[in-house]
């Protein structure tokens, strides 16, 4: 058996997927809260409850709907969009005079309410969510078996998180985005509708968190615990990349993913910590985050 | 970004009342809470009075960053929990008395504090909030998987011990009293601090803070001592409840710890002088009778939270102090 560094080809780079996997999730997630940091100045802690909900709903659309995988990556989205809609309309909007905190506060607030729901309702074990017929079985490389799964989801998610980029840096839409971020007041007095601009890009960016989370949900069983879980290490991945550019939070989270994936192979340990170590050498070298504006 | 800098500061500052002498006021206050600290125990069982004591010094101690540094901590659960397992495994497996016990658990809080302080302020606002959350993350892992806590059991069976070698503490009503006595003792020095000149700074700070750097403040060792100080107190209210209950685990150092300290300061007022043990004794209060309803108690704070944030920023004694125009 071939080995490196006194480990197996198949376990370094099983791990190495795994690894990959997670930084899917970490791209996608902290991309949202960049988007919805850079235009709303809250750091949304409900994102990973949001994450949660987004698996919750593929989840009951399959078993109490009976509408499949490809189903839910399409409604999924579009739900938790429209309930993160509401949610910035009726309440995030009231605070945006008020200091940034107030917004972590109620989002945090939230993230409680919307948690406690789910595990009232559906018990704090996972329920499990099968792989679709098309994604199952794998592929045998020459060094290590490959699921189509797991494969799928690091391609959908390099899509999604391209495709963000694009419709950011290349669109028209894209363009008020950014204008409004640097400038919320002169962009509406050119007749962009900002508050309206505002609550779309809340809703994409929970949209985004929902869509993660039913990539996520066929390989961590779905509980309601899951967004919780994620949302503390997604703090540290936007802590280490700095939330200033959009391709700097791809970046970071796909390579974190695979730095906490070598950890397990080399120090398994370290696993669960490696992230928050990062962060502060990170902190302590370079404060602004590796692709952040200077705060 | 842009409007980053007309927003209202989080616990902004509160006008004091013309040709009152808030000093006098709050001397009777604390007089008042003495009293009541002798009196209560006749009525109420120790046991919940001295969690609600622990609670009300945790509370006092984030308040002082929050409300008086301007420093919004995700994380104080990592001094608060540490503490409560170091002072617990130094009771139990050193065989130290309790009040060297409460040192160590302090110290360990003291030391996380400068480590974690020293990161911390080098971001702010919500960054800040955020580091804090994460470091404090690292400490729940490390709880969990090192082998001196006991990990998923936790500290189980910690003694009580003689205070000083000498007082047993095994009664409820004698614990009490030296808990009393703690909680007193943490009230006084954070009240003392806030209105020392030390004090004054850190409001000149959080209220503007490049306006103090030109004034040649060190701003930043000015936030790093009142985090180490807010992390030492949380560490002293941390090992005091392992003692109490004769248990350190994983709860006091989860992150839900941080979010509830965060309540009751909110829900009593940020900012005021007595706000968080209100806040403190309405929460403790409030999950005790909710206890039976499991993840209910959880909605229902998410739901205080959301409310307190949407209407009620000022908190009850926030509340209070308007209606009788006097800092509270």
């Amino acid at each position: 058996m071939t080995t490196i560094f006194g480990v197996s080809v198949q376990a370094l780079s099983g791990q190495l997927l795994l690894g990959l996997i997670n930084g899917s999730f970490y791209a996608m997630l902290s991309l949202g809260l960049a988007i919805i940091f850079g235009l709303l100045n809250v750091i949304n802690f409900a994102h990973g409850a949001l994450y949660m909900m987004g698996a919750f709903v593929a989840w009951i659309l399959l078993n109490e709907l009976g509408l499949g995988y490809w189903w839910a990556l399409l409604i999924a989205p579009l739900a938790v969009g429209l309930f993160g809609a509401l949610l910035e309309r009726l309440l995030l909007a009231r605070l945006y005079k008020l200091d940034h905190l107030y917004g972590l506060l109620l989002t945090f607030g939230l993230a409680l309410i919307i948690q406690g729901l789910f595990r009232q309702h559906y018990g704090s074990s996972g329920l499990p969510y099968v792989i679709p017929p098309e994604l199952s079985g794998g592929q045998r490389l020459p060094f290590m078996f490959l699921p189509n799964y797991r494969a799928w989801v690091v391609a959908a998610s390099l899509v999604i998180c391209l495709s963000t980029w694009l419709l950011i840096e290349k669109t028209k839409l894209g363009a008020y985005l950014r204008a409004a971020t640097e400038n919320p007041t002169l962009v509406g007095a050119f007749g962009v509708n900002v508050p309206l601009l505002i609550t779309l890009t809340y809703a994409f960016g929970v949209g985004l968190a929902a869509l993660a989370g039913v990539l996520a949900a066929p390989i961590y069983s779905v509980n309601p615990a899951m967004g919780a879980d994620i949302i503390i290490v997604v703090f540290a991945v936007v802590v280490i990349g700095g939330m200033g550019s959009i391709l700097g939070s791809i970046l970071t989270g796909f390579g974190l993913g695979l730095v906490e994936g070598l950890t397990k192979v080399f120090y398994p340990e370290a696993s669960s910590v490696v992230i928050f170590v990062i962060m502060a050498v990170v902190l302590l070298a370079k404060p602004s985050g590796l692709f952040g504006r200077s705060a | 970004m842009a409007a980053a800098h007309d927003a209202t500061p989080i616990a902004a500052a509160r006008p004091a009342a013309e040709g009152v002498d808030p000093k006098a006021l709050h001397r009777r206050i604390m007089i008042g809470i003495v009293v009541l600290l002798a009196l209560l125990p006749l009525g109420v069982y120790p046991i919940f009075l001295m969690k609600v004591l622990c609670f009300a010094l945790f509370a006092l101690a984030f308040n002082l960053l929050l409300g008086f540094g301007g420093l919004l901590s995700f994380g104080h659960a990592a001094y608060f929990g540490m503490a409560g397992y170091v002072s617990a495994y130094a009771a139990k497996a050193w065989g130290l008395t309790p009040e060297l016990a409460i040192a160590s658990g302090t110290l360990a809080a003291t030391a996380l504090g400068l480590a974690f302080g020293a990161l911390a302020i080098r971001r702010q606002g919500i960054y800040f909030a955020m580091i804090t959350l994460a470091l404090a993350q690292m400490v729940y892992f490390f709880s969990l998987q090192a082998r001196f806590t006991g990990g998923e059991d936790g500290i189980q069976g910690v003694p009580r011990g003689r205070l000083f070698g000498l007082i047993d503490l095994s009664d409820d009503r004698v614990l009490y009293a030296v808990v009393a006595v703690i909680f007193t003792a943490g009230m006084l020095l954070i009240y003392r601090v806030i209105h020392s000149p030390f004090g004054q700074v850190l409001k000149a700070i959080r209220e503007n803070e490049p306006r103090a750097i030109s004034l040649g403040y060190r701003v930043n060792r000015y936030k790093l001592a009142v985090f180490v100080l807010s992390a030492t107190l949380a560490g002293v209210a941390g090992s005091t409840k392992a003692i109490v209950f004769q248990l350190a685990s994983l709860t006091d150092v989860h992150w839900s710890m941080s979010g509830e300290v965060v309540l009751m300061t909110l829900v009593g007022g940020m900012g005021t002088v007595f706000g968080p043990i209100v806040g403190a004794f309405v929460m403790i209060a409030m999950e005790s009778y909710l206890a039976p309803f499991g993840a209910w108690v959880t909605i229902i704070q998410g739901c205080v939270f959301v409310v307190c944030v949407l209407t009620f920023r000022d908190g009850i004694v926030g509340m209070l102090g308007r209606i009788l125009r006097r800092p509270l």
